[in-house]
């Protein structure tokens, strides 16, 4: 049977969506020129500044397009529905997002967005735009924690992108913005759960099976299998997976601070999401660890699959520093 | 048989139909080791260069309609099968660069051209579960078999690009999203190996 959605034609959701996203956000956000799938922010670029343009498959929102805006992304390319974007509409946000100082690519680490997004990068270069790239590697269920730049980039995009806008947003300069987003790379850490697939505009059909009491730890955010199956536990019992996992990688020492997300993947509601962040604080309180800041919602979705991820990103000074640094984009506001 | 301007059209015709036709498997064997788009993309892709090709003027070189075939590709779908398949048929056209027609040899070339971009981009190597496996022995098969004539040559690349997939069941993905799967990809057809088999197997019908 295929799944009930909201749409009109499938193969229209995406471009459809935006249309909406840009009515709703006209102060915000506007198309790039002669790209339909290229989102640059109304206040974002300017002379001088580094640009930074994020960008992936669409069902993720607000990831990426909801990032877009004054003191974080300067531009977002979108791709179909969980596929990379082509070089076309990233060259376009480059354009866009250059102020003359370099440009900055953030997105996660998966085959497709990197062959897009290099083949945009060697583009930029004969328009004269320096292009310097950072792949996000968070998801620490996707690979041993040996072969970390193989890892894929999830929820903790959030993080790891709000440190490189803030640091772009203060005028830093390409190589200091570059640093910067590595160590918020590196120093952010994320695991997840799946309880039930999603299902594609054009497809309408689940994009995995899973048994009704079963759980799926690890799992990408297109489905991708993840680590483990095995029964559903209870709430506290699947943070303590999570945070055991992200734990034994943040090698944090007592007293350090951390930032804290719990992201929805779409379908589950805040009250499990509030449910977790509950176990959550009572590890982290045992780990001896301050909560500097705690978002707790649907970050980072993958259309209407039902689980959940937990983010923590480890702070220092200088991450706190852009962490609190102000934003304001079409769906996220900060400071 | 020469292999004409017409002829390029029309195999971007068939090629367009026949994964259609397969759209849904394929979505379905990528549903079980990745992200269940990928007939989706490949459909989206190869609509798109189907009708870029035909909106070439009659007067068109092969090369130019496989340029054009290539950019509307990868304009319509990015993903991952974007680049390489926009890379291999970019490769076709410089393979064929400057001729009206091509000889039987001439196809055989632009076959392995093909299987050197989807290398070349993907940095991929046999074994790696990927469309590669089935494009490599396809493109070593065509090129063995290239003096025999055409049809056999694109018989031996069809079947060679069959038994190649068939083996990506056996393996272990190490490139592209499965690759974080480890031993579970095992037991699973690799879905760009798949889809591989099809457009080697409709470029055959059409040209050969």
């Amino acid at each position: 049977m295929q799944s009930k959605k909201i749409l009109n034609e499938g193969g229209d959701a995406v471009d459809e969506m935006l249309d909406g996203i840009l009515a709703a956000h006209p102060q915000h956000l506007a198309r790039a020129d002669g790209s339909a799938r290229a989102i640059v922010a109304r206040n974002g670029p300017r002379p001088g500044k580094v640009g930074l343009v994020i960008g992936g498959g669409s069902g993720h929102e607000p990831t990426f397009v909801g990032f877009v805006g004054r003191g974080l992304a300067d531009a977002a390319a979108i791709g179909n529905v969980f596929a990379s974007p082509p070089p076309d509409p990233v060259l376009a946000c480059t354009q866009a997002a250059n102020g003359g100082a370099g440009v900055l690519y953030m997105y996660g680490n998966y085959a497709g967005d990197v062959m897009n997004f290099d083949m945009a990068a060697e583009m930029a270069a004969m328009d004269d735009i320096e292009v310097r790239t950072v792949r996000t590697t968070d998801d620490v269920a996707s690979a041993p924690r040996g072969r970390r730049e193989t890892r894929r980039g999830v929820a903790g995009n959030f993080f790891i992108f709000k440190a490189a806008g803030a640091a772009c947003d203060r005028m830093l300069s390409l190589d200091e913005v570059e640093r910067i987003a590595r160590k918020a790379n590196d120093r952010t850490f994320t695991m997840g759960v799946a309880l039930a697939p999603c299902s594609l505009p054009q497809t309408r059909r689940p994009n995995f099976d899973i048994g009704g009491d079963e759980m799926e730890i690890g799992m990408g955010i297109h489905g991708e299998p993840g680590i483990a199956r095995g029964p559903l536990k209870p709430a506290n019992a699947i943070v303590d997976e999570m945070l055991d996992a992200i734990l034994a990688e943040m090698a944090a020492a007592q007293g350090d601070r951390v930032a804290v997300l719990v992201n929805g993947l779409g379908s589950t509601p805040l009250m499990e999401l509030y449910i977790m962040n509950r176990r959550v604080r009572q590890r982290l309180d045992a780990a001896g660890l301050a909560v500097h800041a705690t978002w707790v919602g649907n970050w980072c979705t993958s259309l209407e699959m039902a689980g959940a991820s937990v983010t923590c990103m480890h702070l220092d000074e200088e991450l706190t520093t852009m962490l609190d640094h102000p934003c304001d984009c079409a769906m996220f506001r900060a400071g | 048989m020469a292999t004409d301007a017409a002829a390029i059209r029309a195999m971007f015709g068939t090629i367009a139909t026949d994964v259609e036709a397969n759209k849904d498997e394929l979505c379905r064997l990528d549903g079980v080791i990745g992200d269940a788009d990928h007939g989706i993309a490949m459909s989206l892709g190869f609509a798109a260069a189907r009708d870029a090709a035909a909106a070439l003027p009659d007067d068109a070189e092969p090369t130019a309609i496989l340029n054009a075939a290539a950019k509307a590709f990868l304009n319509a779908v990015g993903a991952s099968c974007g680049p390489l398949y926009a890379t291999a048929l970019m490769r076709a056209g410089a393979a064929v660069k400057g001729k009206t027609t091509l000889e039987d040899a001439d196809v055989v070339a632009m076959v392995a051209a093909m299987a050197a971009g989807i290398r070349d981009r993907g940095k991929a190597e046999l074994g790696n579960k990927t469309m590669y496996d089935a494009w490599a022995p396809a493109a070593q098969a065509a090129t063995d078999a290239a003096a025999a004539g055409l049809a056999q040559a694109m018989q031996a690349a069809e079947d060679a690009a069959r038994k190649g997939a068939e083996a990506t069941k056996d393996m272990v993905a190490s490139k592209g999203r499965a690759e974080r799967l480890g031993e579970r990809a095992r037991g699973h057809v690799d879905p760009g190996a798949a889809s591989a088999v099809v457009v080697i197997e409709a470029m055959r019908r059409a040209l050969a």
